[in-house]
């Protein structure tokens, strides 16, 4: 065994128990913290596939961004431990039959097909980086995706700002409308002043 | 003017029944009447022109049925027997609207009265003076119509309803025999007029059809199927439940419809087609015996009725067996002539108990009256002249008409003759003694319910009025027709309308004791009906305790109205429950629309399980579906793997 | 199995299958985690993550073995719409929580017809 496939196993096992403790731990911030390990394993099986850029992209937005979110929000909901169910229902047999049975079937396909033969494709000819493999299609053949995939990450920005945003009714605001919108006649009113007498 | 006579009637029916509410009661009741009496003239005229002058008529009024073979128009046929009818109708029936304008004086629904004894009187017309046997047929539809508009008249009561729906589902069974004969007339003789079948008739004589394995005579057949449609209409022996219950109805319609016209009309019906009967003597047979036995049936039952109106119900029930019984043993002339004279004396007998039942404001229980002849000497009178006439007092018209009967039965040599002559003679004494039981029960004695009595007064002129023209009827009719109806030159009379009969001799020379026969049985129960309510009142009430189970069985009318009952009535409800319960409601409905919505239901309910609102159970099941597409999808490469898994087992 | 056509396979001795291997086991995890836990709702999320990262080992592996860098490009794609879709379902665990006031899955039945 090489030192690749060792560290393949490794990264494999690791992963897959982080994922059984994601779904199973009791604490839901032990769970986020399973699942930043989970990443993070993953991403280790990415640069053993010679996909470093991926696997660094992986461990920033994910890591970085995702799980944090999820630790944000597990925090800052309040959930009660003691109130946890634990449940295994009268369903988990039937479910844990499906789900073997979905397992089974991914893995027979794996272990029975083969490739077709002109489906590797010639490497390139000289050594380039993972980045500059992708950075050479990326910007020229699927430009059209990359600016997809710019345009769902402003939708989702703006989606999540319009779901949780809370107008406080008492916070002074300006209503810029309402400032441009004002007229002469509202602001000013021209009072004819007698001398020694004032306003009042 | 042939179509005068039977279309005036239906004017004042339309003008009458649409109109009515304008008119106001008076001139409805007036219009109808005047327009019925002009009827009537009309019909006394004719009926001088073709009984004495010989004078008969066809007139087409439209073509009306053509399909393949059968043609059948509507035509107006005026000949002796046609004319007879046509007096006896009109005659009665605007005596009777008359009496009615004073009868029916409170009621609040006279015009629609009107309407309907105009309406019945032209479905009797069209019925007397059919050419075929498919207008013969709409007048008998048309009869019973009325009879049943007529009888839940007053609809408001529910006995009424019940009466009139009895009345027309007995009609009915016998219209189905009527219809059936009708049927099997189209399949032998392929026309329905009466001349083309009468003609016809005797080569026909021979057929023989096969029924349900049985072979009879066509004609035979026939004849007794379009009997059992006069047993229905006439009321005769097992189809005579009705009669009794449709005394309901007002009592002018009781002495139109089941006195003098429409139960007439099976008497009718055979005597018109006397040309078909003659050639089928089991069918004379069948007549007679049923004739007679009603007759004396009828009779056993009037003895004990308590209502005024159902003594005469039965006396009725009882006359028509009389004629029908004539009629069997082929003297349709004698029965002919006794139709015509009953008409009046049985009409008067109804009118003049109407005219007791309105002077003591609705009571029509015999028991409850007494003493009436010092209140309502007039229609005492008229009722005595009506019994005198019923029981064949000498020289009144019931004289001429029953005794020449009875005298038929006892010359006739047919089968049935002897059966038929003994059952008459008893009748005829029954009938002398419950005439004139009711006589002495309403006129005479103390009175039995004293306050009826105090407000009892005469009836007005308008309803007395045809009380008298009735009277000279009953007392006069005899005397002055007999002559041309069953003792002259008979055959010069009827003619072609009724079958010759050759035999008109041997009634004539009946033994004197057969010609004084009917006078004493009338005599005896004179005497008997005298000494039990007059001399010694109180046999009536010992006979009751010591015979109760016959005085039952005589009330009880034979038990038939039970027998029926148990019979065809709650075999038939529960026939009817059963196809409803089960037959509808669970195999139509529960397959159908019940069911149906029922299963929906049922199927909602279990789906709805699916939607617990828990998602991930939702999830769940969508994973389900994964795993079978996949399976589906991947089932050559998962099948070859085992497969490929297999001989590696052996192998180890 | 194919022979060692693969320079990958050859240099590291482990073949394509048991990189999909663990992607399905992943799979099936995520799966496991979406009607197996009655905690809350979050953890239904993170299954949906786990899910997502198998896929994406699958395509990268694929890529990598096949030498076409477009599974990368598409693992890239999805990483992309994994962190919205992620958000969103956080931003709507925040309102519904606002509103509702608890989280727990066996709570959420609201659809319940």
């Amino acid at each position: 065994m090489t030192i690749a496939g060792f560290f393949f196993y490794v990264f494999s096992i690791v992963t897959i128990a982080s994922g059984v403790m994601v779904i199973s731990v009791r604490n839901p911030v032990h769970a986020v913290l399973f699942l930043i390990l989970a990443f993070f394993n993953a991403a280790g099986l990415f640069v053993l596939l010679g996909a470093e850029f991926l696997a660094m992209i992986l461990v920033i937005v994910y890591v970085g961004a995702v799980a944090v979110l999820f630790l944000f929000v597990v925090m800052m909901l309040d959930v009660d431990f003691s109130e946890l169910r634990s449940g295994f229902t009268r369903y988990t047999p039937v479910a844990f039959l499906i789900g073997a049975i979905l397992l089974g079937e991914l893995v027979i396909v794996v272990a029975s097909f083969t490739l077709a033969p002109g489906a590797i494709q010639p490497l390139p000819a000289d050594h380039i980086t993972n980045a500059e493999a992708i950075g050479r299609v990326l910007y020229t053949k699927y430009v059209y995706f990359f600016q997809l995939a710019g345009l769902t990450l402003l939708v989702a920005m703006i989606g999540a700002i319009v779901l949780t945003l809370r107008t406080r009714e008492y916070a002074k605001r300006q209503n810029i409308g309402r400032q441009v919108a004002r007229r002469r006649g509202d602001a000013i009113e021209v009072v004819q002043v007698e001398t020694g007498k004032g306003l009042s | 003017m042939y179509s005068a006579i039977v279309f005036l009637p239906l004017a004042g029916a339309l003008i009458a029944g649409f109109f009515g509410r304008i008119l106001g009661d008076k001139a409805s009741g007036i219009l109808t009447s005047l327009l019925l009496i002009s009827a009537a003239v009309l019909s006394w005229i004719v009926f001088y022109r073709v009984g004495f002058h010989g004078e008969e008529a066809r007139v087409a009024i439209l073509p009306w049925i053509a399909v393949g073979d059968l043609q059948s128009s509507w035509s107006i046929r005026v000949d002796t027997l046609t004319a007879v009818m046509l007096v006896v109708v009109n005659t009665v029936s605007s005596v009777v609207h008359v009496y009615s304008i004073g009868y029916m004086s409170d009621d609040d629904m006279q015009p629609r009265f009107f309407a309907f004894l105009s309406l019945f009187t032209f479905a009797m017309l069209a019925l007397v003076t059919a050419d075929n046997f498919v207008q013969l047929f709409f007048g008998w539809e048309g009869v019973g119509l009325a009879s049943y508009l007529l009888i839940g008249f007053w609809y408001h009561r529910p006995s009424a309803n019940a009466a009139a729906i009895k009345a027309f589902i007995v009609n009915r069974v016998g219209d189905f025999g009527f219809a059936l004969g009708i049927f099997a007339i189209v399949y032998i003789f392929r026309d329905v007029s009466f001349d083309t079948v009468f003609a016809a008739a005797r080569e026909k004589q021979g057929i023989i059809l096969d029924v349900f394995g049985y072979k009879v005579q066509a004609l035979t057949l026939i004849c007794l199927l379009l009997f059992m449609g006069a047993m229905g209409k006439s009321a005769q022996f097992l189809l005579h439940t009705w009669l009794p219950d449709a005394m309901e109805g007002p009592t002018p319609v009781s002495a139109l419809i089941h006195a003098a016209t429409m139960v007439t009309a099976g008497v009718f019906m055979v005597a018109r087609l006397s040309p078909l009967f003659e050639l089928s003597p089991v069918a004379l047979t069948a007549v007679t015996i049923v004739g007679a036995t009603t007759a004396f049936f009828a009779a056993t039952v009037g003895v004990a009725q308590n209502d005024i109106k159902r003594v005469i119900a039965y006396s009725t029930c009882s006359q028509l067996g009389y004629m029908f019984a004539a009629l069997g043993l082929r003297a349709y002339s004698a029965g002919m002539f006794h139709l015509f004279t009953h008409a009046f004396f049985k009409a008067l007998l109804f009118l003049g108990a109407g005219s007791v039942i309105h002077a003591l404001h609705g009571e029509q229980d015999l028991r409850k009256m007494g003493g009436l002849r010092k209140a309502a000497p007039i229609t005492f009178a008229m009722m005595v002249i009506g019994t005198l006439a019923l029981t064949g007092f000498p020289f009144t018209a019931g004289f001429y008409s029953k005794d020449m009967i009875i005298e038929a039965t006892h010359a006739s040599d047919a089968p049935a003759a002897h059966y038929a002559f003994v059952l008459l003679a008893i009748a005829a004494f029954l009938t002398s003694f419950y005439s004139w039981r009711l006589i002495f029960m309403a006129f005479f004695g103390t009175p039995r319910d004293h306050h009826a009595f105090e407000h009892a007064h005469e009836s007005p002129f308008v309803m007395t009025g045809p009380l008298f023209v009735l009277a000279l009827g009953a007392l006069a009719a005899g005397y002055v027709f007999a002559p041309a109806f069953i003792h002259g030159d008979v055959a010069q009379f009827w003619r072609s309308s009724l079958a010759p009969v050759h035999e008109a001799g041997p009634a004539a020379e009946a033994p004197i004791w057969i010609q004084a026969l009917p006078t004493i049985m009338m005599l005896a129960g004179f005497l008997i009906a005298y000494v039990s309510y007059i001399a010694l009142p109180g046999i009536p009430a010992w006979t009751v305790r010591n015979f109760k189970p016959v005085n039952a069985f005589l009330v009880r009318k034979w038990y038939f109205d039970e027998l029926y009952h148990v019979i065809f009535v709650m075999p038939y409800r529960w026939l009817s429950r059963m196809l409803w319960v089960y037959g509808d409601g669970a195999i139509i409905d529960g397959l159908g629309p019940d069911g149906v919505s029922a299963r929906v239901l049922n199927v909602a309910k279990g789906a709805v399980r699916f939607q617990t609102g828990y998602v991930y159970q939702y999830a769940f099941v969508m994973l389900i579906g994964v795993v079978a597409l996949v399976t589906y999808f991947a089932y050559p490469v998962l099948a070859s793997y085992f497969a490929a898994l297999l001989p590696h087992r052996g192998t180890v | 199995m194919p022979a060692a056509s693969s320079t990958l396979e050859a240099a590291t001795g482990i073949a394509l299958q048991q990189y999909l291997t663990v992607a399905a086991i992943l799979f099936t995890l995520g799966v496991f985690g979406i009607f197996l836990n009655r905690k809350n709702v979050i953890v239904i999320l993170m299954s949906i993550e786990l899910m997502l990262l198998a896929v994406n080992i699958n395509l990268v592996a694929f890529s990598a073995y096949l030498n076409d860098i477009t599974g990368q490009i598409f693992a890239l794609l999805v990483l992309t719409v994994a962190a919205a879709e992620a958000a969103i379902g956080l931003a709507i665990i925040v309102i519904y929580y606002r509103n509702r006031g608890s989280i727990a899955v066996d709570d959420i039945n609201s659809m319940k017809g």
